[in-house]
């Protein structure tokens, strides 16, 4: 780009705005001195200050993908509620602060009407009660060049499809959905109680042509984790040996010249059982229940069916305060597959060769249920 | 007939559409351009749900791999997207994303957000993600053209928004929302979130390393940004005092809760004991490890203690390439006040280290598993601590330096011949 004489606004390296600036002043004054909350109902969550000072946090699930349009909407809504003040969550939900208990009502009213946004996605420990989080995910058909699935339409189907369980507090305890659309994974997504994910079945179809315009020969290779991948010096390309690859898509981020997609093989995984919060369990990764299902567009009938089965299976017997891995742990993998009416198959004994992750899955001894 | 049959189903059902906010921006913005106002990217959310649909019946993206752009003085925060269907759909044959460093805690004002949709609406297709994953406000679709117009829009927007990271350097720091709304905060997450970030705007700009770095901040163990399964440095609030109790509001929550079914047997230590004559609540705070879950249940009557600051775990990642990591214990307690020091004296060695000697997309935990605890915590100048590990190690392959071997014949001869011992101390080893 051409280089023009500076104008005197011009800066770099200037970061974000520092948000107590952007902050509600009730939020500011009592900043570092909240006293505790009560969730007062679904979607609503009461914060009461040491000052005594009291707001209704009011959050909205949204499908993270916005219009412009929408975003003056919500500003136009916290203008005349909130002192023109909002927030976002880390769950891509949107958040009202109100200082006023009696206008709760009519801010719901009008989110819903102007944005059809459902007011939920609250849970509340002291009495038991978990509401769904909405789910992160992330760009899939809609902006991404390495998708297996896509992201924003199996999320709407999920959701559309465990509605109730956003809007209402009738979970035994927190369940967190992810979705990455592969396995770079741009989320928490192999650490969430319920997941999809996006994975490649066949190899890459290396395009000669593509790989001598573009690529680095000796870079590419050595991005494979299974040494896969050979370097034709001679033809100046790249040969991929079908028995090692492992689909998992790292030489296609380094080199255009090797495509891995398959519209009749890619598809998404199911895995469930992880969790970030340290709350009674500690953290765990989530393992594979569903080794694959086709992509389905535009409702995916076959992920949204194994993602409820799943969800129902944790949601009718878990007990209270006991997330997808306290769950699965009290009753064996063994009862859950049945529970869930999953089928076991082989895919699903870790067979890749990374010593902490093969074995540390194995069952030792001979303690197994019938 | 619709030119969209398959994404016309998607509306269907209660939750929020995306494809319904696409065509809300299409036709404000065909609007928009009717009452006079200047669009540079007319017809481009049209065009993307034509792509889109493409993508639905073939069931494949339609975008390419990308190419490189960006605005003068960054290497990083835009992102080069372009459609295999570009000439097809040339209002969306370039969409390239720009990352935008959201304000620590996503608080907004809508005057800043006003401005940002007014000059989005002019500049590019009028649809963004609040948020991306790693937790900037993406502005999604542009033309290369448009890149440095944009961001000069944005250096001069009041206040001014600053570009996030891509690639292989710092990406942009996120934190929970921590002190400002919530009572569990162990320490100022988002006043730690914006210190590094301007500490780091060096790196965040301008990608260098081997790979990506994620710093992530939560303010107590409850982990809101899931900084524990998805950045390389989680910052994650602890305390290491007893858990603050007041008995009175204790005896409030037993008129309605049932304390020994639900507290104190979900307790994982069982470190808590119920007097349900006396109504009275005992904590072994010797034997808590500070899981949150009793705090969680009566937050008006147990609160984190106050000798508070932050436990480090390193190395988490997605799957690619070794395998899904969840962070690890690097330090367990930083106090509050002496985070932000503490940890540029962690990480400006560490970086460092990596750098010169990671492999090409290898992250900071598959970088540390290749070479070893040892070496690390040479490097960040950090003793062993027993809170490292679940237990201690299955197999006797130990490494021991020359140092620690006894001097003896055999370990002469072997020098003699050239053998070279296992060294943590980075200089040597180069030699």
């Amino acid at each position: 780009m051409q280089q023009k004489e500076k104008p005197p606004w011009w800066k770099t390296d200037f970061g974000p705005p520092y948000f107590k600036d952007l902050m509600h002043p009730v939020l500011k004054k009592n900043y570092g001195k909240w006293a505790y909350h009560e969730v007062i109902r679904p979607g609503v969550i009461k914060r009461v200050a040491e000052s005594g000072d009291t707001v209704y946090v009011v959050r909205f699930g949204t499908p993270r993908l916005i219009s412009i349009y929408t975003v003056r909407d919500l500003c136009d809504i916290a203008d005349k509620y909130c002192d023109g003040y909002l927030r976002w969550t880390s769950r891509h939900n949107v958040e009202f602060i109100l200082t006023d208990e009696s206008k709760i009502d009519d801010l719901i009213k009008e989110v819903e009407e102007k944005t059809g946004f459902p007011c939920g996605g609250t849970w509340d420990a002291t009495s038991g009660k978990y509401g769904l989080s909405n789910i992160i995910h992330t760009q899939g058909w809609v902006h991404c060049h390495t998708p297996a699935i896509d992201a924003s339409g199996i999320v709407k189907a999920v959701m559309d499809e465990l509605y109730e369980y956003f809007v209402e507090m009738k979970l035994p305890a927190l369940c967190r959905i992810s979705l990455a659309c592969c396995a770079n994974m741009c989320g928490a997504v192999h650490a969430s109680d319920i997941s999809i994910v996006g994975i490649h079945r066949t190899p890459p179809l290396v395009d000669d042509d593509a790989v001598r315009r573009m690529c680095e020969l000796p870079t590419t290779a050595a991005s494979c984790p299974n040494a896969a991948i050979k370097v034709k010096a001679k033809e100046k390309t790249l040969e991929v040996d079908g028995e090692k690859c492992m689909f998992c898509g790292n030489c296609y981020t380094m080199c255009p010249g090797m495509p891995l997609f398959d519209p009749e093989n890619d598809g998404a995984a199911i895995l469930c059982a992880g969790k970030v919060s340290d709350a009674r369990h500690p953290p765990e990764l989530s393992k594979v229940v569903v080794p694959w299902l086709p992509n389905e567009p535009p409702r995916w009938p076959s992920v949204v069916e194994a993602v409820k089965k799943i969800f129902l299976a944790w949601a009718n017997n878990a007990k209270k305060h006991e997330r997808m891995v306290e769950f699965i742990e009290r009753i064996g993998w063994e009862r859950f597959f049945d529970l869930a009416g999953l089928e076991f198959s082989w895919h699903l004994i870790d067979d890749f060769r990374v010593p902490p992750f093969m074995y540390a899955s194995y069952r030792v001894g001979t303690q197994f249920r019938w | 007939m619709s030119e969209t049959p398959l994404l016309d189903q998607i509306p269907d059902g209660p939750w929020p559409s995306f494809v319904k906010e696409i065509r809300k921006t299409a036709e404000l913005q065909e609007k928009a351009i009717a009452e006079g106002k200047e669009v540079k990217m007319p017809g481009c959310a049209k065009a993307l749900l034509k792509q889109l649909e493409r993508s639905y019946k073939d069931k494949k993206t339609h975008w390419k791999h990308g190419g490189i752009v960006s605005v003068v003085g960054y290497g990083g925060g835009v992102i080069g997207r372009y459609s295999d269907l570009g000439e097809e759909l040339p209002e969306v044959h370039h969409f390239h994303t720009i990352r935008v460093n959201q304000p620590a805690g996503w608080f907004y004002t809508t005057k800043a957000l006003r401005q940002f949709m007014d000059v989005w609406e002019k500049w590019g297709s009028g649809l963004l993600n609040m948020h991306g994953s790693t937790g900037d406000f993406v502005l999604l679709g542009t033309r290369s053209e448009y890149l440095q117009p944009m961001f000069e829009e944005m250096m001069q927007m009041d206040p001014p928004f600053d570009i996030g990271g891509s690639g292989s350097d710092l990406r942009t720091p996120s934190a929970c929302m921590g002190p400002a709304l919530c009572e569990f905060a162990c320490y100022d997450t988002l006043q730690l979130c914006y210190d590094l970030t301007m500490e780091y705007q060096n790196e965040l700009h301008r990608p260098m390393w081997p790979y990506k770095f994620k710093f992530k901040l939560s303010g107590c163990p409850n982990d809101c940004v899931a900084a524990k399964a998805r950045s390389d440095f989680a910052i994650i609030g602890t305390w290491k005092d007893d858990i603050q109790i007041d008995r009175d509001a204790v005896k409030e929550y037993a008129k309605f809760m049932d304390i020994q079914k639900e507290v104190v047997d979900l307790c994982p230590t069982k470190c808590m004991t119920w007097d349900e004559n006396r109504k009275s609540l005992e904590i072994d705070n010797r034997n808590c490890v500070r899981c949150m879950h009793c705090i969680n249940k009566m937050p008006k009557a147990l609160k984190p203690g106050k000798v508070r600051g932050a436990t480090i775990c390193i190395g988490a990642k997605a799957p690619c390439v070794e395998g899904a990591i969840i962070g690890w214990v690097a330090i367990p307690f930083i106090p509050a006040d002496k985070l932000f020091e503490r940890i540029k004296e962690i990480v400006e060695p560490l970086w460092e280290w990596w750098d010169d000697e990671g492999k090409f997309r290898e992250r900071i935990g598959e970088f540390l598993w290749r070479k070893g605890m040892g070496q690390f915590l040479r490097v960040i100048g950090e003793k062993a601590d027993v809170r490292m590990i679940k237990h201690p190690r299955t197999n006797p392959f130990m490494y021991f330096e020359k140092k620690e071997l006894r001097p003896s014949k055999i370990v002469e001869e072997l020098e003699k011949r050239g053998m070279r011992f296992k060294s943590l101390d980075r200089e040597e080893e180069e030699i």
